[in-house]
C-alpha cells in the first residue's frame, strides 16, 4: 500500500517539477495563491511594481523555474520583495501561473481611455443595472469595486465579450419554483441539504427551505449579455481600462 | 403588484419575510416598539437589554431547545452581541470578520473578512463586541483602530477610516453607537498608555465630525487634574457602547482607567475624565456634565459599563435616572439631566472607600492604595463587575448585575516608563487565590464566586442572588415575561425567574459565556441567542 501511495505522489509531483510542463490545474492553483500572496503588490497582471513586469516571461534575476521558486520563498534581500512561507509545491504552482501569464495576451486591444470607459459603464453599457461600484449600481451581479485588484484585464475583456466563457462559482444564479408555482431567479449565496440562501432581484437576502420548493436548478448561462458587436473594440478597451483601474476602497 | 409578489412568495415558499426596509435613525430610537428585531448593542438607546417579547415565559421555558449553532472560525472569545434586522442576523467573528446569517437557520449569507495590521496590540484578546447599523450600512471598529462601513446587503466595504495608531496600542473593541447621521465610537488601549477619546464620524463618508478627549490636556476643562506630561499617556479607554437620550440630545459614555493602571505616582490629581461617565452633546461632542466614580484610580476600576437609562419615579417624582453598577464595586443612581449624584451603595465587598461626601465624591480609606509589598483591596482587579452587560427590567423594577462576589486582589505597584507600543501598567495585581483559566475549578465560595445579583435600584438593596461556582463574564437579558437569561465561565446558559432568582432552565454549552444574550422573533416564534466559547447558539420553544 505504501508503494501505491508513493507512486501516486510521484505521479502527482512530476508535472510540476519539470520545467515548462504545467497542468491547467497547476495554473489555477497558482493563480489563487498568486492573488492571495502576490497581487497585493504586483497586481493581478503582474505589472504593478514599477520596473518589474512578471507578465511576459522575462525575469531579470533568473530564467529558471527553480530560480523563481527560490525568489518566492526567500525574497530578494535589500528590496521590498519579502520571503514567503510557501512550500516548494505551492511556489511551483505560482511559477506555473506566471509562465501562463506570458502565454496569454493581456488584452486583444490596446489600453483604452478609462474616463470614457466609466462613462460607457454608467451610460450606454447599462452595467449598473447589475453591477455595483462604490455604492452605486445593483448588488445582484458581482460587485466590481475592486475588480481590478482581483481579475486580469484579459479575463475582464473575456467576460465582456463572452460572458459564458467562465462563471466563477460565487457568481452562479439559481432558479427556484415554490410549490404554489411562484418563481424566483437570483444569485446563489449558500445552500445545504435542507435550505438555500440567495439574493433575489430586489437585492434582498432570502433563505428558503428546499422542502417548500418543487424546482431548484442552476442557471447555466450567464445573466450577463455579450457586448460583442454592441460596443466598438475601442469602447470595449475603454471599459476594460476603467475596470482594471478599480482597486477597491481607499483607506482614509 | 410588486407588493403582492412579495407576500405571495413569503407565504408560498416559506421564505422568512425579509422585508427590505432601511434601518432609519427613527427605527433605532424606537427599537423597543419592534421587539422582533435587535437593532443596537444593548437593544435600545436606553441600553437596558430588555425585550418586550414574552412567548418564552417561566411556565414554558423548560421547553427551550437548540435551533442552530454558528461555529466561528476563530479561537478568540466570542464577545459580540449580534444585531437582528428583519430576519437577518449580523455578527462579528473575532477579530473582525462580519457575518450575515439567516436568523431562522443560522446559515451564512455572506462573510466579509477584515485583516488587521500585524502591528495590532491589544491587552485582552483580539475580540470585537458588535456592530451598529444605519440605513443599509453596518459599522465596525477593528482591533487595529479602523472604523469600517460595510454594505449590509452584500458585505462589501464602503469606507475605511483610520481612527488611531495600532502600533501605539490604539484599538477599537465595542459596537459603535448611531446618533442621527453620525457613528460614535471610542478608542481603547489604556494598558498601552494611549490618550483616549470618543469621536463621531459622518455615517455616509467617514469624515470626523467631532472628537472629545477623555484625557483633558492643560488649558482644557479638567486639564489641571493631571500633573507633568502624564495626560499625554493618560489612558481613558472606551471599551463598551454608550447610550443616548433623545430629549436631552445627550450621549453617555463610561471612560476607562488612567494609565499607568496600578501606580498613580506619575499622575497626581483626579485624572479627568478617566473612570467617569461623560454626558456629551450628540451634535458637537461638547461636555455637558461628568461624574467621576473613582478619582485618581490605581485599581483598574475603569467605568467600562453600559450606561443604563431609566425614567422612573424617584422619591415621589418622575425623574430621568442613570443606573450604574461600577467595576469599583458600588451601585450608583445619577440624575442624567444634570449628572447629580443621587445614591451610591456597594453591591459587593468594598474596602477602598467608606462613604461619600455631600457632592458624591467617594471617601477613601487611608492606606488602601497599591504598595511595593502589596495591599489587599476589595473588589479585586476585575472589579465587582466589568464590561458585561447588566439589565434593568421595567417590569420587575430590578437592576441585575453580573457580579464577582467576595473577590479581592493584592495590588503591587512598580515603576514603568512609557515606551510606545509597550504595556504601561505600573505594577501588577495578584489574586489571593488565582482564578483558573483551565477547565477545572477548585475554589471555595469564600474566595470569591460569580453570581447574578438583583437590586432594587431605588435603594441599592439586594433582592436576590443566584450563585455560580466559577466567575461570570456573561451579560444579562431580561424579558417582559420576567425571565432572566445569562451565563458564566462554567459554560451554562441559564434561565432564571427574574422576580425570585430561581433557576428555571439550563443548557451546558461547553465554553465560557463572554457575551450578552439577545432575543428576536421571526414568523411568530421567539428566539434567544447567546455565544459561548467560539460559537453562537440560538434557542426557541420546542414545537
Amino acid at each position: 500500500m505504501w508503494f501505491l501511495k508513493t507512486s501516486l505522489l510521484l505521479l502527482a509531483a512530476a508535472p510540476v517539477l519539470a520545467q515548462h510542463s504545467f497542468t491547467p490545474g497547476d495554473v489555477q492553483d497558482g493563480e489563487r495563491l498568486y492573488l492571495a500572496n502576490c497581487a497585493v503588490c504586483h497586481g493581478p497582471d503582474g505589472n504593478m511594481v514599477p520596473g518589474t513586469d512578471l507578465s511576459h516571461g522575462r525575469f531579470r534575476r533568473t530564467t529558471t523555474d527553480a530560480g523563481l521558486v527560490e525568489i518566492i520563498q526567500k525574497g530578494i534581500p535589500g528590496t521590498a520583495m519579502p520571503p514567503h512561507t510557501l512550500t516548494e509545491f505551492r511556489s511551483v504552482t505560482i511559477v506555473a501561473f506566471l509562465r501562463s501569464l506570458a502565454e496569454t495576451a493581456q488584452t486583444a486591444s490596446a489600453p483604452g481611455d478609462k474616463a470614457n470607459g466609466k462613462a460607457i459603464f454608467e451610460g450606454k453599457g447599462n452595467c449598473q443595472s447589475c453591477h455595483r461600484v462604490a455604492a452605486t449600481g445593483s448588488r445582484l451581479g458581482p460587485d466590481l469595486t475592486d475588480i481590478g485588484a482581483n481579475r486580469r484585464a484579459v479575463e475582464i475583456e473575456r467576460s465582456l465579450l463572452v460572458p459564458d466563457a467562465e462563471i466563477l462559482p460565487q457568481n452562479r444564479f439559481i432558479h427556484v419554483v415554490g410549490k404554489d408555482g411562484t418563481t424566483i431567479t437570483g444569485r446563489l449565496l449558500n445552500q445545504d441539504a435542507f435550505t438555500v440562501q440567495l439574493m433575489d432581484p430586489k437585492e434582498r437576502l432570502v433563505s428558503l427551505q428546499k422542502s417548500n420548493l418543487k424546482e431548484f436548478s442552476f442557471v447555466e448561462k450567464s445573466p450577463m449579455p455579450s457586448y460583442q458587436g454592441k460596443l466598438t473594440p475601442t469602447e470595449v478597451s475603454d471599459v476594460v481600462s476603467y475596470l482594471v483601474s478599480l482597486k477597491g476602497i481607499e483607506k482614509q | 403588484m410588486k407588493t403582492r409578489f412579495v407576500l405571495l412568495l413569503s407565504a408560498a415558499v416559506g421564505m422568512c419575510g425579509h422585508l427590505v426596509a432601511q434601518v432609519t435613525f427613527d427605527r433605532l430610537l424606537n427599537a423597543a416598539k419592534e421587539p422582533q428585531n435587535w437593532l443596537t448593542y444593548s437593544g435600545t438607546m436606553a441600553s437596558n437589554r430588555y425585550t418586550q417579547l414574552n412567548q418564552i415565559a417561566p411556565a414554558n421555558v423548560a421547553n427551550l431547545e437548540l435551533q442552530w449553532v454558528f461555529q466561528a472560525r476563530s479561537l478568540e472569545k466570542f464577545e459580540a452581541t449580534p444585531l437582528v434586522v428583519d430576519g437577518i442576523m449580523y455578527t462579528v467573528q473575532a477579530p473582525n470578520d462580519v457575518v450575515a446569517l439567516d436568523a431562522a437557520t443560522g446559515r451564512v449569507f455572506w462573510t466579509w473578512s477584515y485583516i488587521p495590521s500585524p502591528e495590532t496590540r491589544v491587552c485582552c484578546g483580539r475580540v470585537n463586541r458588535g456592530l451598529a447599523i444605519l440605513g443599509d450600512t453596518l459599522y465596525m471598529g477593528t482591533v487595529d483602530a479602523h472604523l469600517v462601513a460595510i454594505d449590509a446587503r452584500n458585505g462589501k466595504p464602503l469606507w475605511d477610516k483610520k481612527v488611531g495608531r495600532a502600533e501605539a496600542g490604539y484599538s477599537l473593541m465595542h459596537a459603535p453607537l448611531i446618533v442621527k447621521d453620525k457613528v460614535i465610537i471610542g478608542i481603547a488601549g489604556g494598558e498601552y498608555g494611549i490618550r483616549g477619546f470618543i469621536a463621531a464620524f459622518d455615517a455616509k463618508t467617514g469624515k470626523e465630525a467631532w472628537k472629545f478627549n477623555t484625557v483633558a490636556e492643560p488649558g482644557e476643562p479638567g486639564g489641571d487634574s493631571w500633573k507633568n506630561d502624564a495626560w499625554k499617556t493618560g489612558g481613558g479607554s472606551i471599551w463598551v457602547t454608550g447610550s443616548y437620550d433623545p430629549e436631552l440630545n445627550l450621549t453617555y459614555w463610561g471612560v476607562g482607567n488612567p494609565a499607568p493602571d496600578w501606580n498613580g505616582d506619575s499622575r497626581p490629581g483626579d485624572n479627568l475624565y478617566t473612570d467617569c461617565v461623560v454626558a456629551l452633546d450628540a451634535d458637537t461632542g461638547k461636555l455637558k456634565w461628568y461624574y467621576q466614580f473613582s478619582p485618581h484610580d490605581e485599581f483598574d476600576y475603569d467605568s467600562v459599563q453600559v450606561p443604563v437609562l431609566a425614567d422612573v419615579d424617584w422619591q415621589g417624582k418622575p425623574r430621568k435616572i442613570m443606573y450604574w453598577a461600577n467595576r469599583n464595586g458600588v451601585f450608583y443612581a445619577l440624575d442624567r439631566t444634570s449628572g447629580q449624584f443621587l445614591m451610591g451603595k456597594p453591591f459587593v465587598d468594598v474596602n477602598w472607600m467608606n462613604g461619600f461626601d455631600e457632592k458624591g465624591r467617594p471617601m477613601r480609606v487611608p492606606g488602601k492604595v497599591p504598595s511595593l509589598e502589596g495591599t489587599l483591596i476589595y473588589p479585586g482587579n476585575q472589579g465587582g463587575t466589568n464590561w458585561y452587560s447588566p439589565s434593568f427590567s421595567p417590569s420587575t423594577g430590578f437592576f441585575y448585575i453580573p457580579t464577582w462576589a467576595g473577590y479581592a486582589s493584592i495590588y503591587v505597584k512598580a515603576t514603568d516608563e512609557y515606551k510606545e507600543g509597550n504595556q504601561y501598567a505600573g505594577g501588577t495585581p495578584r489574586s489571593p487565590v488565582p482564578f483558573s483559566r483551565s477547565s477545572q475549578n477548585y475554589r471555595k465560595e469564600d474566595e470569591g464566586y460569580g453570581s447574578i445579583r438583583a437590586l432594587d435600584p431605588k435603594t441599592g438593596e439586594r433582592k436576590w442572588e443566584f450563585k455560580m461556582s466559577d466567575i461570570t463574564e456573561g451579560g444579562i437579558l431580561t424579558t417582559a415575561s420576567d425571565l432572566l437569561f445569562t451565563g458564566g465561565r462554567e459554560g451554562y446558559f441559564l434561565a432564571l425567574d427574574a422576580r425570585k432568582g430561581r433557576l428555571l432552565w439550563k443548557a451546558s454549552l461547553g465554553g465560557a459565556i463572554s457575551a450578552g444574550p439577545i432575543s428576536y422573533s421571526m414568523g411568530g416564534k421567539q428566539y434567544i441567542s447567546i455565544s459561548a466559547g467560539n460559537s453562537l447558539f440560538t434557542f426557541a420553544l420546542r414545537q
